[in-house]
């Protein structure tokens, strides 16, 4: 209850407050949203499983984020940001797909 | 089988509700934190979509969108360079006005030439009165073929345009000049250098002086304004084709 208000009212400071984003971040902030919500619902889905873990939680939050963060910027080093932004995407996308299947299960039996 | 699915999603909500439930444990409070980074991130980052705008496009893209550019660029230039050669050619056809001042100047010559407009300028009347109508069509040929030598431009006798194709006789003791009967005393308008003009009729020997051997008076007067505006209207020829010519006539005179 209390994450899921931390996300509307993170949602809702983004909105007001209208940041700009510095412009060497701005290549890693879309990837990084996409690892923050595949490790979020991760976590929901260790919740559900009954080993959800705030140390795991923590760890796999910030690492996803960083190293989806890590990835993107060697590929704009080698010159091949964009394929492996998609290829980082695709991957995060499966991963957030069976996890939020995982919690589909859970939650309805089916 | 369905029934153990049931329980176990109910377990999973019960789990769910207790995990939620407002307890201010190590793992709330750093899941609120995290989500709340996400979801500043999220609202962040969409806004900066949908502003969109090349400053958060990577560097490939914008690596494409300048290629586009300046292929556009290109492409345009090619288009500047050609719309300017056609004006410019449009304006060279401009510089025909001349060409079309020339020909408008050789259309007023041959209109007076061909007796289609009204002419005046200096020039001289002569007057012939001959009571005893001695003056035969010889005669007024020969007038006209003196004025013409003398130079005048536009030559009208009586109400008749003197054009290329004009003609005198006699018929019934009448002079006639191109099927016009012309009255007398016949007026003969010339414009021409009237001082040229002038003495080529009085010359000792001219025309002047052979009309009085005729029994006639010829008088000629100097002007300084004739008006001439007897008109002919030109017969389409029948038989006389213009020989084409290829190249433009070049006025060569």
């Amino acid at each position: 209850m209390i994450p899921a208000l931390g996300l509307l009212a993170g949602i809702v400071a983004g909105l007001l407050l209208h940041p700009t984003v510095p412009l060497g971040l701005q290549p890693y902030l879309p990837i990084a949203v996409i690892a923050a919500l595949d490790a979020v619902f991760g976590g929901v889905r260790a919740v559900l499983d009954g080993i959800f873990d705030d140390r795991v939680f923590v760890v796999s939050f910030l690492s996803n984020v960083v190293v989806a963060a890590f990835i993107v910027f060697l590929g704009d080093q080698l010159g091949v940001g964009t394929q492996l932004s998609t290829g980082v995407v695709v991957v995060l996308g499966v991963r957030i797909f069976s996890n939020v299947a995982s919690i589909r299960r859970h939650l309805f039996g089916s | 089988m369905a029934a153990e699915d049931r329980e176990g999603a109910r377990s999973a909500w019960r789990r769910l509700a207790r995990a939620g439930s407002p307890r201010a444990t190590r793992a709330q409070v750093l899941g609120a934190i995290l989500t709340l980074a996400l979801g500043f991130a999220i609202a962040t980052q969409v806004q900066q979509t949908q502003e969109g705008g090349l400053d958060q496009m990577r560097q490939d893209d914008l690596v494409r969108v300048l290629d586009d550019v300046s292929q556009r660029s290109a492409r345009l230039d090619l288009q500047v360079r050609d719309l300017q050669g056609q004006r410019d050619r449009l304006g060279a056809g401009a510089g025909s006005q001349e060409a079309i001042d020339q020909a408008r100047q050789r259309l007023d010559a041959l209109r007076l030439l061909g007796g289609t407009a009204p002419a005046q300028g200096p020039g001289i009347r002569i007057t012939i009165d001959d009571p005893g109508s001695a003056v035969l069509a010889a005669q007024l040929l020969d007038v006209l073929q003196e004025l013409r030598d003398a130079g005048s431009e536009v030559v009208q006798v009586g109400a008749v345009r003197m054009v290329a194709s004009s003609w005198f006789t006699d018929r019934d003791g009448s002079l006639v000049a191109d099927g016009a009967t012309l009255t007398r005393p016949v007026v003969i308008l010339a414009i021409g250098d009237p001082q040229t003009m002038a003495s080529a009729m009085t010359i000792p020997g001219g025309i002047v002086e052979t009309l009085r051997r005729l029994g006639a008076t010829a008088r000629v007067e100097q002007l300084t304004s004739v008006r001439v505006d007897a008109l002919s209207s030109p017969t389409t020829p029948r038989y006389a084709q213009p020989v084409p010519q290829s190249p433009p006539p070049t006025t060569s005179r």
